[in-house]
Order: C-alpha cells, then structure tokens, then sequence
C-alpha cells in the first residue's frame, strides 16, 4: 500500500434537517486505486461524494484532496453526477455538455475556445460519441448520455475523479465500454472513487472497496475484506434481498 | 405614426426584451412562478419606496422593490426548506401575504397619490409617454424608456459576460458546484436581475403582463429549438412581435394595450404549439400516426419471413390471418410493394432481397436494441427516430 492519499475525509458528519445521513466518516483513499463505494439506499453515498466537493456542507469534519482542501484543488478533481440529477431536454448538444468540463479552468467569464473544443471532440471520441457531437442531448439513449457525462469528466484531465452510479441505466455494451475507460483511467495513475449499486461485479471491476451504511463499516482492497461478513454489516438483514436485484 | 405612438411601441418593445432574457433562464429552471410571485410581492416595496422618493421611475425605488423580490425567494426557499410543504405550496402562501400588505399600505396611505390597484395590476402603458426624462430644460424622452433601457443593458451585460456560468449552473447544479461557478451566487444573481426587470417593467405593463412576458416568449421559443442561444433569440424576437403587435391590436380594438399584448403572446404560444415542427400537437399526431403504419408493416414483413407455406403468404389469408381492416391491410401492402419489399405473384406475397434485409435488420435491432445497427435506417423510417 502506497502512504499518499489522494483523498483523506476526517470526522466527517452530514445532516440533512439535524438527521445525520453521514456520521463520523474517517477515510483515506490511497492514490491509484479503482474504488468502489457500496451500500443500501439511503447509506449516504452520493452524499458523501458530495460533502468530498462542496456541493453539500457538513456539519463536522474535514475533507483534504492530496492534503490540502478542496477549493484549492478544483484542478485535480472530475466529477460525474448522477444522469437522473439534470434535466435531459435542456436545450443543448453532446459537445456542448463536454465542453462544460472546461469551465472550471477557465475560470469565471473567460469564454471556451478552439482549444477546449478539440479537447472535447477527443473525449467524445475516447467514449465512441463522436458521431453524436451535435445531437441534442435528449435526443441520445440512457447509454449514450452517461458517456457524454463520462466525456465531460475526461475533458477535466483531472488526477482523481469521482463518479456516482455511472453504470446506472445503461445497457451491457455501453457498461463494458465504460469500465474499460475507468480501468484505463487506473493504469495512468489516476484515482477513481465510483458510487456502485450491482454487488456481484464489484469483484471484477474494482481493486478496492469501501462499505458505507450512515457510518462507515469497513475500506480497503476488494481482495481482504469483500466478504460475507462485511456485507451482512453493511446491508443487515436485507443483505440477501440487495445481492438478488 | 404620431411620436407618442411611436414611443409607447418602443417602451413595449424594449419592456419585452428586457423581460425574455430572464425568462428563458427561468424556465429552464422550472422558476416560471417565481416570477408570478415576484411581480405581486414587490408591491409592499414599490408602495415603501414611493413614500420615501415619490417617484415611481426613481432608481431607489426599483432597488428597494427589487430587493422585496429577492426576499420573496429567500422567504419561498426557507419554508420549503422546513420540509412541510412543497414548492408550489410555499409560493402560493408568500406572495399573497406580500401583496396583501401592498395593498392595505396603498388603502391607508396612499389614497390622495398616482398609485392606484388597477394601475398596479394592468400598468397603463398609453400614459407612459407623458411621464418624460428633463435635463437641464431638454426633453429627453419618457422616463421609462430611459429606465428599461438601462435595466435592458444591465441585464445583457451580465448575460454576456456570464452566459457560460447560467448555462452551466441551470444545466447542472452539482458539476457547476464542484467547477467552483457557485450556483447559489447565480441563482441570486438570476433572482436580483429577474427582480429588479419586474419593477422597472410593471409601472408600464403590470404585474400581471410582466409575468405573461416573460414566460410566455421562452415558452414558445423552448418547443421550437434545442440550443440556448437560439431560445434566447427567439424569444425576444416572440416578445418584441408581440408587444408591437399587441399594441396596433390595441389601437384598432380602441382596448387595453397591455390586455392585447397579452393576447397576442398567447395566440403565438398557441401557434407554436399547434403547428412547431418537431415538438407541436400537430407534428406529434402524424409522427404517432405515421410510426403505427411502420409497426404494422414490420409486423407484416416478419409474418412473411417466418413462414414459407404458400397458404399463409396468399394475400386474402394476410387478409384475415393477421386480423387487420381490409384498408389498413391494403395501406400496408402498398406501402411494402412501393418500397419494393415485397413482390405479388398470383395472389402470393413474396419478400424481395430488399423486404428480407430490411426485416433482418429491423429483427436484430429489436431484439438489441442497438442504434449502430439502424443509424442509416432512421431516415427513411419514423420507427426507430428516439
């Protein structure tokens, strides 16, 4: 295990209306790893990305992305929401989208150029979406619109990138396609931290683990701790119910 | 064209602009009653700040309006935020209560000043013309034209500059977050500018019409384009057609300007609507119609290619067997026969090459569902168009 942590939360607690969703979260994601983030409905997961960003505010703890806070990190950091949080027939195109990622290093005001476009049109070609650069957005499947929001997320050539359920509503194709780009992602060195629903592919797709349920039950390599035990933990009884969906 | 004429038509002109350029955002945030909720919350503020300028053109006013606008959706937002009642619900328990106070403000106080409930409501745009801008002994023209015009380049300044950080904070809140383009700043950014286009704009058309204004051109420029720059054109174009339209309709009715542009705004939705050519009642009913016809010539095409017995392909047993109107039957024939799918020899309906790779695909599409496999079909056929 390297001693770098590209992600570091402390004593992290999130309230929604003084009901904790998210209470004491300590957890360090070393630098490289492909990490799955596993847990029932309501666990805090998308949460917890969220609090790592700054969209949501906790109420206690902190959160470091290579040691330093996240506002002066921006940089380094892509995220892929969840395709369910936008509204799909915003008047938009694919390329349109992927150039969203650019706006974070332009900066306010400053407008994208020729540069951020090609920028684009390589992502949407790294995703095979080339072909759509130009279809409005509402226009494109389940599938497709997931890759445009993967496209938008390689368009920040981040270090670490957080994704919330990319592989929901897509079809085995565009899944596979999807992993491959994620695994990709690893080889070059980056972080990724997934928010992941199907537990029977967790194995196969990722190299490292963390099991939330409110409270973090356990982290670390898939291979030492996705077991039984740390299953039945996090989903309680419903554990069976939530491997047969 | 007499130049009060003339000037009412370029208030009315300029008042819509000024007013779409919010109202496309709006909409695309699903805000549309926001807008109605500010336009009859400001009243308290507009009442406030005539006692304290008696002006209503004044600048001090507009802000001190402005600023009851944007506590409107402070007040909305945090009784929302208790989880109790919903959106709608919270809009529709605010700005009756801030309107209500206007209103007894002007009863109590006001009774012997220009500020009447009717003028509020409807605005009087013929008598805007008389209200004009003094310098130094220079007529400068109406005070109002003077007041949206600026409140018309403000808000296209910040349009421009900040045309990025709308677009991206109404599309996506989070990833808008995350880029650090804070979408609380630009929610209020949109709320102020929303706020303070009402104010100016209600002295001339009311509260009522400011509201039809800025919502009905987005409306209508949203069913006819996908792209936001062309929602935006489109809608001041809808909005500066109407007002002007509205006004000669006034003027040959001998009625309301204000009541006509209204109108006129919702006889073009209602144009729009009927006959837009991909989102409109109109197109949506063929597309619908058209995409039964396909079904049942692909379902036609597969009864053909899964049975070779002559008996089955014999067009009078089509006829029954797959239990269609003798029309309907023939509609499908022709149409197969017309595209060269299928070939009739002595009352037999055979598939040609064409018929049979056409249902190859359409089959393996189907049962895949994957686009690569039908992307050059799409043109010929409503079927498979998303």
């Amino acid at each position: 295990m390297k001693n770098k942590f590209a992600v570091q939360v402390d004593d992290l607690t999130v309230a929604y209306n003084y009901k904790p969703v998210l209470w004491d979260i300590d957890l360090a994601v070393p630098e490289g790893v492909l990490m799955a983030i596993v847990g029932p409905n309501g666990a805090g997961k998308s949460t917890l990305i969220k609090s790592v960003l700054g969209i949501i505010k906790p109420i206690a703890g902190s959160v470091a992305i290579y040691g330093k806070p996240y506002n002066k990190q921006r940089k380094l950091v892509a995220y892929v929401p969840q395709k369910g949080s936008v509204d799909w027939d915003f008047p938009t195109t694919a390329i349109d989208v992927v150039m969203m990622g650019t706006y974070g290093s332009l900066g306010w005001i400053k407008r994208p150029g020729l540069k951020e476009k090609k920028a684009a049109l390589e992502a949407l070609e790294k995703v095979g979406m080339l072909a759509f650069k130009n279809r409005q957005i509402s226009q494109l499947s389940g599938g497709q619109q997931q890759r445009v929001f993967l496209a938008r997320a390689l368009v920040q050539n981040a270090s670490i990138y957080f994704m919330d359920e990319p592989f929901q509503g897509v079809d085995a194709t565009t899944e596979i396609a999807i992993i491959n780009i994620l695994k990709e992602l690893r080889k070059a060195g980056k972080t990724l931290v997934v928010v992941h629903h199907d537990l029977q592919t967790v194995p196969e797709y990722f190299d490292w683990v963390t099991f939330l349920n409110v409270k973090k039950i356990a982290t670390g390599p898939v291979k030492e701790i996705f077991n039984d035990d740390n299953l039945t933990k996090t989903y309680g009884i419903n554990y069976k119910v939530a491997i047969n969906k | 064209m007499t130049s009060p004429q003339i000037e009412i038509q370029m208030i009315a002109a300029v008042v819509a602009v000024a007013c779409a350029i919010p109202g496309v955002f709006l909409i695309l945030r699903k805000m549309a009653l926001i807008s109605d909720a500010i336009s009859h919350s400001i009243l308290p503020g507009i009442v406030a700040g005539f006692f304290i300028t008696q002006d209503l053109n004044s600048p001090l006013l507009i802000l001190l309006a402005a600023l009851t606008g944007v506590i409107t959706v402070i007040l909305v937002e945090a009784i929302q935020k208790t989880g109790l009642v919903k959106e709608d619900t919270a809009i529709g328990l605010v700005f009756p209560a801030l309107f209500s106070i206007g209103v007894i403000m002007i009863a109590k106080n006001a009774n012997d000043v220009h500020l009447d409930i009717d003028a509020v409501l409807l605005g009087e745009l013929a008598f805007a013309p008389f209200d004009r801008l003094i310098l130094s002994g220079l007529d400068m023209g109406p005070k109002s034209l003077w007041l949206m015009g600026t409140i018309l380049i403000l808000s296209l300044g910040l349009l421009f500059l900040f045309f990025k950080e709308l677009k991206v904070s109404t599309f996506d809140a989070g990833l808008s977050s995350a880029l650090g383009i804070s979408p609380i700043v630009m929610h209020y950014g949109l709320m102020s500018v929303s706020s303070v286009t009402v104010v100016g704009a209600f002295d001339a058309v009311g509260a009522i019409l400011v509201v039809a204004l800025m919502i009905a051109p987005a409306a209508t420029a949203y069913l006819l384009t996908s792209d936001l720059k062309r929602m935006l054109l489109l809608s001041i174009v809808f909005g500066v057609f109407s007002a002007i339209a509205g006004y000669w309709l006034a003027h040959f009715l001998d009625a309301s300007i204000s009541g006509s542009m209204t109108t006129v705004l919702g006889v073009v939705f209602l144009m729009v609507y009927l006959f837009a050519p991909r989102k409109g009642l109109l197109s949506v009913l063929y597309r619908q119609k058209q995409q039964r016809t396909e079904v049942s010539l692909i379902t036609f095409l597969l009864h053909l290619n899964n049975h070779s017995e002559e008996e089955e392909r014999h067009i009078n047993h089509l006829n029954e067997h797959i239990n269609w109107q003798k029309i309907r039957a023939k509609t499908i024939l022709d149409l197969a026969q017309k595209n060269n799918m299928v070939l009739i020899k002595d009352e037999i309906v055979f598939l040609t090459e064409k018929g049979k790779d056409f249902t190859q695909r359409a089959l393996e599409y189907i049962m895949t569902n994957k686009d690569d496999r039908i992307e050059h079909m799409k043109d010929d056929f409503f079927l498979f168009r998303g």
